[in-house]
């Protein structure tokens, strides 16, 4: 039986919350009950939100009453069965180097880790896309190892151009576009994540990533070819997982 | 020649808006929009517009603009301002009119919205509306996704906005009367998503508590001044999604409540949400205004839904035609044709 209760927000939107931590398993339930929301074509329905542990479901309470609604939610939940999800694994070129990586240094200060410790362990990983949010295209993943997660930088930068790629807790995080930003920065991705002209994001919640090391030239060769747009990216693998 | 406004002077932030890029939240685009859509409505009826085509959304300060196409009807609605319309670039004082109507303007002829009073936003649709492509369904402008609108940013002097039409219909003129555009005594809330995190003390304290609207308040969010919420377990949630009106309690414990711009996902605690017939009216207030929340539930909250869309309705009924010989009366008086006064002085 899965344990989950309704929060509202609002009178046009509500919240149902499968549990309060970061869980692979919770990611993929509420995924799942995105999907069935989605499968089913419920009227009134406006979009849905799928975070790390729960759903958000926008509606009309005009055509579609809340307690409709979660009558609905409640229906589906019970339909939600063991399933596999597909997903895509793609290999994303980074490079580490200083010029981007403006809190390296600190990063390894900070850890008590050298550079290229830092940069081996978060290399190392191949990560989940938990959720997308906060700007277009932008993914939450995770989990950093341990020894690398580190809370917010005591003064936020105004700005970080687009691409960088920063430690953000127990998640790593490319930011697609130009933002403020306050979490350590080590690394810049030259593949956007956020297609500007079809409004299309490059990761999709579930897909799983790997950063690959590059060099400042092969990064620049990267990003030549994305500003002309004659960048073919394709994942590396598909990724077949059981849900239970 | 393409038809355009010209803009000599951008305002403080003066952006394009509809009623919001719904469908893409899940990627990670917020839904934007005009933060007070009864306003945008209003104009976009004044200039015969659908009601939320896209129309420029003026911050406190408006634009100046130079019309350059052969002659386009501009309506205003919102906040209080005093608009003038300068026979040229040149002219020092121009026809005064007053938001809640439309005007029809030639070519050559300036624009100047300065100030907004009693409010924080005005919208002015123009006949036809813009000629901008829309990005993902919507041209409302998102600053922070750099995407929409004019150039995904806010207009900036010297941008040429093009406009679909060439010339105003031929028509007379319309004002909107009656319409209460006044805050409520106290902004009705949902509890939740996260008012588990605040103790009965601090639920009790918001609801009792009189707020300021904070100078640092923007289009993703009103920041209010007052006395502060205290959490009972902690300011950081996993991170979830984000309910537009939805009040969000940073550690400081000042609350914001989230506007058209804000993030879609976010990890603080919501101690409670503004509920959506009450949502165009916090678009309106200006910094230093005062509030208060009061708690209602989901049922009254959709009543009071249905009561909104009714006023949301009322607009068509609520439009007066300027008679046409008082607005070319104004007119003359206003070229001092008809006062007597310019004969005197000559």
């Amino acid at each position: 039986m899965l344990d989950y209760r309704v929060l509202p927000a609002g009178d046009t939107a509500l919240v149902v919350e499968f549990g309060d931590r970061v869980d692979p398993r919770l990611s993929a339930v509420v995924l799942s009950l995105a999907q069935s929301l989605e499968d089913e074509r419920i009227a009134g329905i406006i979009e849905t939100i799928p975070t790390f542990r729960s759903l958000m479901v926008l509606y009309e309470p005009l055509v579609l009453p809340a307690a409709l609604l979660i009558e609905q939610i409640d229906t589906q939940i019970q339909k939600l069965n063991s399933h596999e999800i597909i997903s895509r694994v793609w290999h994303l070129p980074v490079c580490y180097d200083p010029r981007f990586a403006i809190d390296l240094q600190d990063v390894a200060q900070r850890t008590s880790l050298s550079v290229q410790q830092v940069v081996e362990r978060h290399s190392a990983c191949l990560y989940h896309v938990y959720m997308l949010g906060f700007l277009p295209g932008q993914a939450y993943m995770g989990e950093v190892a341990s020894e690398l997660a580190l809370d917010r930088r005591p003064i936020p930068r105004t700005s970080i151009p687009a691409g960088s790629l920063a430690i953000a807790g127990r998640m790593s995080c490319v930011f697609p576009l130009e933002t403020p930003c306050g979490w350590h920065i080590i690394g810049c991705c030259p593949v956007p994540l956020w297609d500007e002209v079809a409004a299309t994001a490059l990761l999709a919640p579930a897909d799983k990533v790997r950063f690959v090391p590059v060099s400042i030239r092969e990064y620049e060769s990267v990003a030549a070819r994305a500003a002309e747009g004659v960048l073919k990216i394709e994942p590396v693998s598909d990724f077949f997982e059981a849900v239970a | 020649m393409k038809p355009t406004l010209r803009i000599i002077f951008p305002g403080l932030f003066t952006t394009i808006q509809d009623a919001g890029r719904y469908g893409f939240q899940r990627l990670g685009v917020s839904l934007g929009g005009a933060l007070d859509p009864v306003s945008l409505r209003a104009a976009n009826l004044l200039a015969g517009n659908p009601a939320c085509a896209g129309a420029i959304e003026a911050l406190y300060v408006g634009p100046t603009f130079a019309v350059e196409a052969d002659d386009a009807r501009i309506a205003f609605a919102g906040a209080d301002a005093a608009i003038e319309l300068l026979a040229s670039a040149d002219a020092v004082h121009g026809e005064r009119i007053t938001p809640m109507q439309s005007v029809r303007v030639r070519r050559g002829q300036v624009v100047r919205i300065g100030s907004l009073k009693n409010g924080a936003s005005l919208y002015m649709a123009i006949e036809g509306g813009f000629d901008i492509e829309p990005v993902l369904g919507s041209v409302s402008t998102d600053c922070r996704g750099k995407m929409g609108g004019w150039k995904g940013r806010t207009l900036a002097a010297n941008d040429l906005l093009p406009l679909s039409r060439a010339l105003a219909t031929e028509r007379d003129e319309y004002r909107i009367e009656g319409l209460d555009l006044s805050p409520p005594q106290r902004f009705r809330t949902v509890l939740g998503p996260q008012n588990d995190y605040f103790s009965e003390t601090a639920i009790e304290g918001f609801f009792a508590s009189e707020y300021t609207v904070s100078a640092e308040s923007n289009r993703m969010g009103l920041r209010l001044d007052g006395p502060p919420l205290q959490h009972s377990h902690g300011f950081n949630i996993v991170s979830d999604a984000i309910a537009t009106g939805s009040i969000q309690v940073p550690g400081g414990g000042q609350p914001i409540v989230l506007l058209a711009d804000h993030q879609t996902t976010g990890g603080y605690p919501k101690i409670a949400t503004v509920i959506s017939a009450d949502l165009p009216a916090m678009g309106r207030l200006p910094i230093g205004a005062k509030i208060r929340f009061a708690p209602t539930t989901v049922d009254e909250a959709a009543r009071a839904r249905r009561a909104f869309n009714a006023t949301l309705e009322s607009l068509p009924g609520k439009m007066v035609r300027i008679a046409p010989s008082a607005a070319i009366a104004a007119q003359l008086v206003e070229c001092n044709l008809i006062s007597g006064v310019h004969d005197a002085a000559a």
